[in-house]
């Protein structure tokens, strides 16, 4: 079941096209991705699932229904731009945003207690929110994200501004809301990190959903057609054995043995691929490489951009 | 709905714990009392202490006619000059050396006071009219008309305004244009920096929000609207507490104040029945018709702060204050909403601070006349009636003109407050960027 579906969302501000026609469903219980280069319109459909500003066009469905004002109290959301009162104490603060998320004042105490002392944090209680450095302050926002315990938790680029080992407490902690039944949507560039922890994506350019799907068969169709070769033998002798259908793109030696990137243009001849080489050279490994979020996300936006005459 | 209480609960108490917040709420009322009670102190001491002044009179014409006072004494010196007193004068008890030259008649500048300090106003003022009169008198005399004695004393009349105002139930009133003119002008003054002083509280709010990028964090769980009016409101709750506050001690201190340095509260009242003691000026008393008392001035004004309508005035000044605040805080709140440091508002508030200054231009005007064509107008606009309702306040104003104009506002603050309520949905979540009038024009008519 979906938990979250957006259908043909527009959003135009003064000059210029926001969103345009965006349709994106988010299955319950996943971790979905959001991606897009800066600009894209990720914010923008955010905050329209948030309420925070609304759509000129198309409709937000929630939890299986039409989206109600109500709905806030499920969703948790760390926004991109993030910050808290500087005057106020830690604990005051904290208190204050679990009670605007309809927590009452014990309940909100209780449920603080509980997160502080898991992320080791008791001691910044009676601190001033201005004494506090960066990262520290991303923690308490962090905790207040999700101190309602909603069924949906949105977060703008959840790791910006965290040390590599804070980023990976925060990645464990949604890996745990996960697993505790929550869904996720979050859109990010740290594209390490969607391969890690995503089940789906989509990919927002320009402000359209260009590619949407989940993350293994999204990268299986961009990546099926590449297959890496390991042997032991002279690089050229295996050049010249390939036929019209296979191209050699690129290769690295490592230890001895060569590394080749072999283009097959036929996808159903794999097989005989290994038939021509297999008589010129001496076999390690053969298998299909699997592109890198990062290579999918360069080329479908730059595929895009020159399609439709746009500078990217 | 209860989510706006919480946004007010916030900014109230962390506005009424700041440090800065409990020292102005104390120390303003002093600075009141002060300027109240000072004025109190230096009357009741000045004249204390009597002053004798020698007089050298080289015209020979003012022997003994200088009229002395209960603490200004004239002592005549004969065969004496100005130098000779030079020399010995820090030895002397002599306060002054009142010099009048022989032509005093035809120069006015005859008359020299020496000192080794600055003689006070009342006292040259004393003199010089005393010698006016004199040189007067000296005058008519060289027409030879008979019986000028009486003739003089006849003539010198003193003039005093006492005006009574006719209520309705027939009551006569005594009341004072004076009073009003000072309660009307501190009023309207206060309101006025009020305004500007909590609207702009608003404003740096707003920015404060903006600028530590706390605002998407709260207005995904409470509506825009919500946010901005709950901290109008707290603001309001926190300028509110301050004036009672700040009249409750201010009140508190003068009370106090002139009970210790009046004397008992009861020689104040009895002070407001006495007769006088001016009377010494002669051919006034004289020339006051039988029967009429005159009260002294202080005395008159505690009949006639007595006989004013608190109970409207404070109840006018708190509610055209929080009128104004309401309709400025909008204005304040949405020009915040629009940029990014405070640096950037100066230009965006100019339309707001036009009409606030125009009005204390038009206040001044209205004191004079507060019935006039320009002070009605003014006092129903809803921009400008909050400081100019109150400079007419004191003056009295027809209920139907007080309900219109209150009314007036409340209207033009909702529609205002929906206005800037749409800017400021807008203006809160654009960052990086200087916004104009034309843009947050184009944002109102944005939908949610």
């Amino acid at each position: 079941m979906d938990i979250l579906t957006t259908r043909n969302i527009e959003k135009r501000f003064s000059n210029h096209l926001a969103l345009d026609d965006v349709s994106i469903s988010v299955p319950e219980g996943s971790i979905y991705g959001l991606l897009g280069p800066n600009g894209a319109g990720k914010t923008t459909l955010i905050r329209i699932i948030n309420q925070i500003t609304g759509p000129d066009k198309g409709e937000v469905e929630c939890f299986g229904r039409p989206m109600k004002a109500d709905d806030i109290y499920n969703i948790g959301y760390l926004p991109e731009e993030r910050g808290l009162y500087k005057k106020m104490k830690v604990g005051e603060h904290a208190i204050y945003l679990a009670r605007l998320k309809g927590l009452s004042r014990n309940e909100a105490l209780k449920r603080l207690k509980y997160w502080f002392e898991k992320l080791e944090i008791q001691g910044w209680w009676n601190k001033k929110i201005e004494e506090l450095s960066k990262g520290m302050a991303q923690k308490i926002q962090f905790v207040v994200t999700i101190i309602h315990e909603p069924k949906l938790l949105i977060f703008d680029e959840p790791f910006s501004g965290f040390d590599p080992i804070n980023a990976n407490l925060i990645k464990n902690e949604i890996l745990d809301l996960k697993k505790k039944g929550s869904t996720i949507l979050f859109s990010t560039h740290n594209m390490e990190s969607v391969e890690e922890m995503c089940d789906h994506i989509t990919l927002i350019n320009k402000a359209k959903n260009i590619l949407s799907g989940h993350i293994d068969k999204v990268r299986q169709q961009y990546g099926s057609n590449v297959f890496e070769l390991s042997f032991k033998g002279d690089v050229q002798t295996v050049k010249d054995s390939l036929n019209l259908n296979y191209e050699l793109v690129s290769h690295s030696e490592e230890a001895g043995l060569i590394k080749a990137h072999i283009k097959v243009n036929e996808y159903s001849a794999d097989n005989r691929l290994l038939g021509l080489v297999l008589p010129v050279a001496e076999i390690f490994g053969f298998n299909q490489v699997i592109p890198s979020m990062n290579d999918i996300f360069i080329q479908v936006v730059q595929e895009y951009n020159k399609a439709h005459g746009l500078k990217s | 709905m209860n989510k706006i209480f919480l946004v007010i609960e916030r900014e109230f108490l962390t506005r009424v714990r700041k440090k800065s917040f409990i020292i102005m709420t104390i120390l303003t009322p002093l600075l009141f009392a002060g300027i109240m009670i000072v004025p109190m102190i230096i009357a009741t001491m000045e004249d204390k202490k009597e002053r004798n002044i020698a007089v050298i009179d080289d015209s020979g014409l003012f022997k003994d006619k200088i009229t002395e006072t209960e603490y200004l004494k004239f002592t005549y010196l004969d065969g004496v000059s100005v130098p000779d007193l030079q020399s010995s004068f820090s030895e002397s008890n002599y306060y002054a050396v009142l010099y009048i030259g022989r032509m005093v008649a035809s120069s006015p500048d005859a008359v020299i006071l020496y000192s080794d300090k600055q003689p006070s106003m009342d006292i040259t003022s004393h003199i010089s009219s005393s010698i006016r009169n004199e040189v007067e008198t000296q005058k008519l005399k060289t027409y030879d008309i008979e019986n000028l004695e009486e003739i003089l004393k006849n003539i010198k009349t003193s003039i005093k305004v006492r005006t009574i105002k006719w209520t309705k139930d027939g009551e006569a009133k005594e009341s004072s244009s004076e009073l009003a003119f000072g309660v009307a002008y501190i009023l309207s003054f206060l309101v006025y920096m009020l305004i500007f002083l909590f609207g702009s509280q608003v404003m740096r709010g707003v920015i404060e929000e903006k600028s530590s990028r706390i605002i998407e964090v709260i207005v995904s769980s409470v509506k825009p609207f919500q946010l901005m009016m709950g901290k109008i409101l707290g603001i309001a709750a926190v300028s509110l507490l301050q004036i009672v506050v700040w009249i409750v001690l201010t009140f508190g201190l003068v009370t106090a104040a002139s009970a210790i340095f009046m004397g008992s509260s009861e020689k104040a009242m009895a002070q407001k029945e006495s007769v006088s003691n001016l009377m010494d000026q002669p051919g006034m008393a004289q020339a006051m018709p039988e029967g009429i008392t005159e009260q002294s001035f202080a005395g008159e004004m505690m009949t006639a702060l007595s006989n004013m309508n608190f109970v409207l005035i404070i109840g006018g000044f708190i509610f055209f204050f929080i009128g104004g605040y309401l309709l400025y805080a909008a204005m304040f709140a949405a020009v915040g909403s629009a940029v990014d440091s405070e640096a950037d508002t100066q230009q965006l508030t100019i339309p707001i601070t036009i009409p606030l200054i125009l009005a204390i231009i038009v206040m001044v005007s209205g004191l004079r006349s507060p019935d006039g064509a320009l002070t009605f107008w003014f006092s129903m606009v809803p921009f400008t009636s909050p400081i100019i309702m109150i400079t007419r306040l004191p003056y009295g104003v027809p209920p139907w003109e007080l309900a219109l104009s209150g009314a007036l506002l409340i209207v033009t603050f909702i529609a205002v407050t929906w206005l800037a309520a749409k800017i400021y949905r807008v203006g809160i979540l654009l960052y990086g960027k200087k916004h104009t009038w034309k843009e947050m024009w184009k944002w109102m008519r944005y939908n949610s």
